[in-house]
């Protein structure tokens, strides 16, 4: 009914605006003139509204800059982070300059020069040395930015991975984000996608207690399927075809172990399955992503970090963090939003929350895109340690399971 | 040809061979897809400024689209931000701009009587309209409509279990796309063509006018890119259908590990965007070409710095096509490989650069005459010069790690490209309105409508940055899953009622355009005083363009104002006057 009613008034409104035009025309019929040629008038009026709206918009844009500048992130918490907000300083500062100084330009172009019937334009078609300055100057001060961009990018990419660089393995499937810590020896253990199974080794680590495991498991689902071979599933395949798959994959499990030696074996023993990630203050640590499923992006914003979750490959970002998340809570920048924060959250009903630093995802990825989040802990030494004691590695896991 | 024949309504219609007449068909199926796209960025506004509540415009919407209370599925979200893109930037800004323009302007104004291959053109049009078929089809599919992003990667586009969209919508999502390739390669060969052999007697290449310039350097952009897309197409076709591993490898998906083994996504994604960045310079060309003309005729000047004009126009398609990997910096490429996009993508901003500070100058000691079809040429400058700053931003693969991916990219490319192109193209449709319906369109209701879009325009796309800068990534069916992004709701909300309130602004466009069609005074021969060869032709829309002989041109396009002359303008079939020089 609702629907109706507006289409009515919308047609109304549509008749109304017609019979408006058509008089109006009529009118100026009568006076013989065209009701569609541009008069002085006009170009008076539009004039000045280019001149008033085009201020109105810069000073809309400067509003917007001082309304909202603490709701934007809070200043980096890594080492290249910091270097990173320097040259998005600069970078914004010149362009804020080139846009402060050539909008305004527009404007007032228009409103000096709006165009009067007995008027005539200045014929002015090329000037080369205007030319060659607008192309030079453009080119050096790009050239500055380019260079110092690329230092920085260079800093951000090539880290120096040392001994001491803890590596953890973030890694993604729809929609959730397992962490994996390297343990004792600081090596990630071999993993195989045919090795995963759900329960027991979501990540697909390589070792013989995990052969057991999924060569069971796929012989399950193998059985299962047997039953009605010819059966179709939602997409069109049939289980004969996904009994092929599975076949291949058991008989394929055993030589992947045999291909590695046992020195490599003995890597993923100790290592350390989590669902949030702690680390060290001012401690350098090396992210490797890996996909399940999807391509899927591991952004990371109060560090300034962001990598791309691949399947089929591996990926990776070196960072350190320079505070911790107590830091972070006590920071008057951070206590500002989160004031505000807490304040649209109680006025919605929702609870209070406290700063947390977040793995976010940002690559589309299926419909839970929108809340695959894991929580980072930055803290001290000693407050790591004390987690990382009450995680069990894998060793422990496999013997509590047996 | 030559001679105006008979013509029934089949020919003059539907199946027309006469370039006005597919250019005309173009435009009316790019509005028509216009207004489907720009209800689908309504509708997930208004999610995203409430979520998790019903709305009326939801009616709409198919009704299995919307979970049982009434509020729109995630992945429906998904969906019509997916068919939002895809439209947008091929449907609209694509055939709907290119599409209409080329068709109607390059044989106008270079002096031709058709394009080279009329029965081409012709099949150009009926194969994009194939697509448009097969894509709106898809809407109607039960497991919804393409719904990975209209970038489509792969594993996501590749496996229905990921995403329901990945299913039949998808096939008809490509299906579609390859339609639309053969039929914009069509059309692009042909303009080329046309251009380089049409161009009547003393159209030289320095006498063309920038919209004919814009339009050939596009073509050729598309003749060189688009079939990338189509065997990027084609691959992930084999992938999805035919079990090959091009795109997927150690996938587990719904607990079930598939074959695929050796591919790789990143493949896709260079092949894509080797398609997909010269994409957005044949989008971003044909409005600039417009804004060229319609600027110079409205400020009664010569565009400032023709030749600069032209050079900045071929560097910037020159190099749009070794800049692709700026869309994957953070893909995990090699990092010297980021440097290198750096680099290159950087550079654009100097032709990008010269051409702006040309349009002032142009505007420079002009008497500005302001149609409607100047407002929206301005409009595109201003959009130019916001929206373009911003990719020295994301150009610079160091800023892009926190950036990309975020409403920051949101908001520029929405500018620099969305508006730029969009503000052109209407500038187009009310410059050129006359010489395609006979009919002026209503002054009054054009200002009413560049106003209206102006403001609302920026009202939506500026605040983005912000969102941007807080972290916001795009793609999200709510912010609100996050603490951290609570505090951008009020900012959700205002870009939210600008979107609401432009999209009301669109249907006085609308209107004007279908009542002027109808209703619409009479237009002169020449209502603007321009120099170009079109508003030599008779009013009366004839098959063959010129009744007599063909044009013959003696001077360039921007004789506006030219000291020494009588009028302000001098057509281009004016001979030189004794002693007189060429610009």
């Amino acid at each position: 009914m609702t629907n109706i009613l507006i289409a009515i008034v919308v047609l109304l409104l549509i008749a109304t605006l017609v019979q408006i035009l058509r008089v109006s025309e009529l009118l100026s019929e009568i006076k013989n003139k065209d009701v569609n040629e541009v008069t002085d008038e006009d170009n008076n009026t539009q004039g000045v509204l280019f001149l008033i709206v085009g201020f109105g918009f810069l000073i809309f844009v400067i509003w917007q800059m001082v309304a909202w500048d603490h709701l934007l992130l809070p200043p980096a918490s890594s080492v290249h982070g910091i270097q990173i907000d320097f040259l998005m300083k600069m970078s914004m500062g010149l362009i804020l300059i080139v846009f402060f100084v050539l909008s305004p330009i527009l404007f007032y172009f228009l409103y000096k020069y709006r165009g009067k019937k007995s008027n005539k334009a200045y014929f002015f078609s090329h000037n080369n040395k205007l030319e060659v300055i607008w192309t030079v100057v453009p080119t050096i001060i790009l050239t500055v930015f380019i260079v110092f961009g690329l230092k920085t990018w260079d800093n951000a990419m090539n880290v120096e991975v040392s001994e001491s660089t803890t590596t953890i393995e973030v890694y993604a499937e729809q929609f959730r984000w397992t962490a994996r810590y390297a343990g004792q020896d600081r090596l990630l253990g071999k993993t195989d996608f045919r090795f995963v199974e759900p329960k027991f080794n979501p990540l697909g680590l390589v070792n013989n207690e995990y052969l057991k495991i999924a060569i069971k498991d796929k012989q399950v689902d193998y059985d299962t399927l047997s039953r009605n071979p010819l059966k179709k599933d939602d997409y069109g395949r049939t289980n004969q075809e996904k009994m092929d798959v599975l076949s291949g994959h058991i008989k394929q499990l055993p030589s992947i172990l045999n291909e590695v030696s046992t020195d490599v074996l003995a890597q993923s023993s100790d290592d350390i399955i989590t669902r949030e990630v702690h680390l060290v203050i001012n401690e350098p640590v090396l992210l490797k992503f890996r996909s399940q499923d999807v391509i899927h992006s591991a952004f990371l914003p109060h560090f300034r970090v962001q990598m791309n979750c691949v399947p089929g490959m591996t990926t990776q970002f070196g960072f350190t963090p320079t505070k911790t998340t107590e830091e972070m809570r006590k920071d008057p920048k951070v206590i500002k939003q989160m004031n505000e924060i807490n304040r649209i959250r109680l006025a919605k009903g929702k609870s209070e929350e406290e700063f947390e630093y977040i793995l976010l995802c940002n690559k589309i990825c299926g419909s839970a895109h929108y809340n695959m989040q894991m929580k980072f802990v930055v803290e001290t030494q000693e407050e790591y340690d004390f987690w990382y004691a009450s995680q069990k590695n894998l060793k422990n896991k496999l013997l509590t399971q047996n | 040809m030559s001679e105006h024949h008979k013509e029934n309504f089949i020919t003059k219609y539907v199946f027309c061979q006469d370039h006005k007449m597919i250019a005309k068909q173009f435009l009316i199926t790019g509005m028509f897809m216009a207004v489907v796209g720009m209800l689908m960025s309504a509708i997930f506004r208004v999610q995203l400024a409430n979520p998790g509540e019903s709305s009326i415009l939801y009616n709409l919407l198919p009704s299995h689209w919307l979970d049982p209370d009434g509020v729109l599925n995630p992945d429906k979200y998904l969906a019509l931000v997916t068919m939002h893109g895809t439209i947008l930037v091929f449907w609209v800004l694509t055939a709907g701009l290119s599409g209409t323009f080329a068709n109607f302007l390059i044989p106008l104004q270079i002096g031709a009587r058709d394009m080279a291959s009329g029965f081409l053109n012709m099949l150009s049009y009926w194969f994009f309209f194939l697509a448009t078929v097969v894509l709106m089809s898809s809407l109607f599919v039960e497991t919804g409509p393409a719904s990975g992003g209209w970038t489509i990667y792969p594993p996501l586009s590749a496996l229905p279990q990921a995403i329901p969209g990945s299913g039949t919508g998808m096939t008809l999502w490509l299906v579609s796309i390859t339609l639309f390739v053969v039929g914009s390669l069509l059309g692009g060969l042909n303009y080329i063509v046309t251009i380089l052999n049409l161009r009547t007697i003393g159209m030289t290449m320095q006498r063309l006018p920038l919209t004919v310039w814009a339009l050939l350097i596009t073509a050729i952009l598309g003749v060189l890119s688009f079939p990338v897309l189509l065997s990027c197409g084609l691959l992930l076709i084999f992938d999805r259908s035919f079990g090959t591993s091009f795109y997927l490898s150690d996938i587990i998906i719904n607990g079930e590990a598939l074959h695929n083994a050796g591919g790789s996504p990143i493949l896709f994604e260079h092949l894509f965007w080797f398609l997909g960045h010269p994409e957005v310079y044949i989008i971003l060309l044909p409005a600039l070409g417009i804004v060229s003309e319609v600027i110079a005729v409205n400020s009664r000047k010569p565009i400032f710095g023709y030749k600069a004009m032209v050079g900045a126009l071929l560097l910037i398609a020159f190099l749009s096509f070794i800049v692709w990997g700026h869309h994957m910096f953070m893909t995990g490429m090699n990092p010297f490989l980021g440097s290198v996009f750096t680099f290159t993508t950087l550079l654009i901003a100097i032709p990008s650069a010269i051409k702006v500070f040309n349009y002032l100058a142009t505007l420079w000691r002009a008497n500005i005459r302001f149609t409607p079809a100047m407002l929206f040429a301005i409009g595109t400058v201003s959009a130019f010069i916001t929206g373009g700053l911003t990719g020295i931003i994301l150009g610079d693969s160091a800023l892009d790690i926190n950036v990309h991916d975020t409403y920051f990219v949101v908001g520029h490319f929405h500018i620099v490209m969305g508006l730029s192109a969009i503000y052109g193209m209407f500038a187009g449709v009310y410059h050129w309105f006359p010489k395609m319906y006979g009919k002026m369109m209503n002054k009054n209701l054009g200002y009413i409508h560049f106003w209206g879009t102006f403001i609302c325009a920026y009202g939506v796309f500026f605040p983005m940055h912000f969102l941007g800068l807080a972290g916001l990534p795009r793609r999200y069916y709510t912010n609100s899953a996050f603490p951290m992004f609570d505090g951008l709701s009020d900012i959700n909300s205002i870009i939210t009622f600008f979107a609401l309130a432009g999209a009301i602004f669109q249907t006085i466009f609308l209107f004007n355009f279908f009542y002027s069609i109808f209703k619409g005074t009479k237009a002169t021969q020449n209502p603007w005083k321009s120099n170009t060869l079109e508003w030599t032709t008779p009013i009366e829309r004839i098959h063959g363009n010129w009744p007599g002989e063909l044009p013959v041109v003696t001077r360039w396009a921007y004789d506006y104002s030219k000291p020494g002359a009588d009028e302000d303008f001098i057509l281009q079939t004016e001979p030189l006057k004794e002693g007189e020089v060429e610009h």
